[in-house]
């Protein structure tokens, strides 16, 4: 019961890595500057190399013929377990930029309680990666303020992204019936303890950025999308699969 | 955009005790972002422990077609290097 529990866990972790990877690939060579374009490219590599950290480690625990790939390419929508957020289109620029700072603002408080999990394989996976998701947390919270503090055109685009991304920034802190579990034995993050330092450290920057506050005094006010945690997805997620799966369902275990 | 956004120069120090070394150039709104670029254009495989960025339009530098007056003079002064000159034998750890 721990066991699988474990396992779905690490897959959720990686699937959440793993989706906004891929969905921050799809900028590359179309980002709107250069520099901007391998900013990004970077930070999908960091993502998707800490995917395949935790689909190792899931495979391992498995124990059958599942690796890192067949986590990755060969399971359907509904056995992903990625926060809703993640498989969100790009949007504009201050689309792509909103979703990546909220995530890397929760992914950098639950990798610091990670990092001293009593599972040494999570806590030596989330110490590695909080170095990267603090970078992904300062450059993006930069671009929240630029935009938010920018022109009358950057400002009204970040405006429209928050309607549309607030939403789903509810499901990062609903607890899992796996993350109840593993949490009691200090393995997992129970992400409903993120709430608050989340939201303060979303008001500190949204404060520099001049926008409003959207959950004040931690009252919430929007009702929010859930069910990524448990394979009930958007419809966006499986045009995502679509495109990062087609290889290896069309041509099973080809290498390149 | 990229038009806009003013032309910045990139210095990296690779190793600590070494020098910052001129690597390239790269665009960007401010100094803040200039930064964070060069960390993302030029940094990503190891290159370096510091960085420095300098706006370009602050850099001031010799124009090629003055080389003659500037360096040239410069070619049989060989009297200016330390080597040109005889030590006498008593003189130790020099």
């Amino acid at each position: 019961m721990k066991q699988a529990s474990l396992i779905d866990y690490s897959i959720h972790l990686a699937d959440n890595a793993l989706i906004l990877g891929h969905r921050n690939s799809e900028w590359c060579g179309h980002g709107p500057v250069l520099e901007q374009d391998i900013a990004l490219a970077n930070i999908s590599l960091d993502l998707i190399g800490q995917a395949r950290n935790f689909y190792q480690y899931a495979a391992s625990l498995l124990n059958d013929s599942s690796t890192e790939d067949t986590l990755a390419y060969l399971r359907d929508t509904r056995d992903f377990r990625n926060l809703l957020l993640t498989e969100l289109p790009n949007g504009d620029w201050s689309q792509t930029i909103l979703r990546q700072f909220f995530f890397s603002a929760f992914q950098y408080l639950q990798y610091g309680v990670l990092q001293k999990s009593s599972d040494t394989q999570l806590a030596a996976i989330a110490a590695k990666a909080l170095k990267e998701v603090t970078y992904h947390l300062r450059w993006s919270s930069e671009w929240v303020i630029r935009l938010g503090d920018g022109t009358a055109e950057s400002r009204s685009r970040i405006e429209q992204a928050l309607a549309f991304l607030w939403p789903y920034t509810g499901e990062l802190f609903m607890c899992s019936p796996e993350e109840e579990m593993l949490s009691a034995e200090n393995i997992s993050v129970n992400p409903s303890t993120l709430a608050k330092e989340w939201n303060d450290r979303v008001s500190s920057v949204f404060d520099q950025a001049t926008l409003p506050t959207p959950r004040a005094e931690g009252k919430e006010t929007t009702w929010m999308h859930s069910g990524g945690k448990k394979g009930v997805h958007t419809e966006h997620l499986g045009y995502v699969l679509a495109e990062m799966q087609f290889l290896q369902r069309a041509y099973p275990g080809a290498e390149w | 955009m990229n038009a806009e956004w003013p032309l910045w120069e990139v210095f990296v120090r690779s190793k600590q005790g070494l020098d910052h070394k001129h690597v390239g150039s790269l665009h960007a709104a401010d100094a803040a972002m200039a930064m964070e670029n060069a960390r993302d254009v030029y940094t990503r495989r190891m290159e370096g422990v510091s960085l420095w960025v300098v706006e370009s339009k602050y850099i001031h530098a010799s124009n090629p077609t003055e080389n003659g007056e500037m360096y040239d003079p410069a070619n049989d002064k060989a009297y200016r290097h330390p080597t040109f000159y005889d030590l006498p034998d008593s003189l130790k750890h020099m």
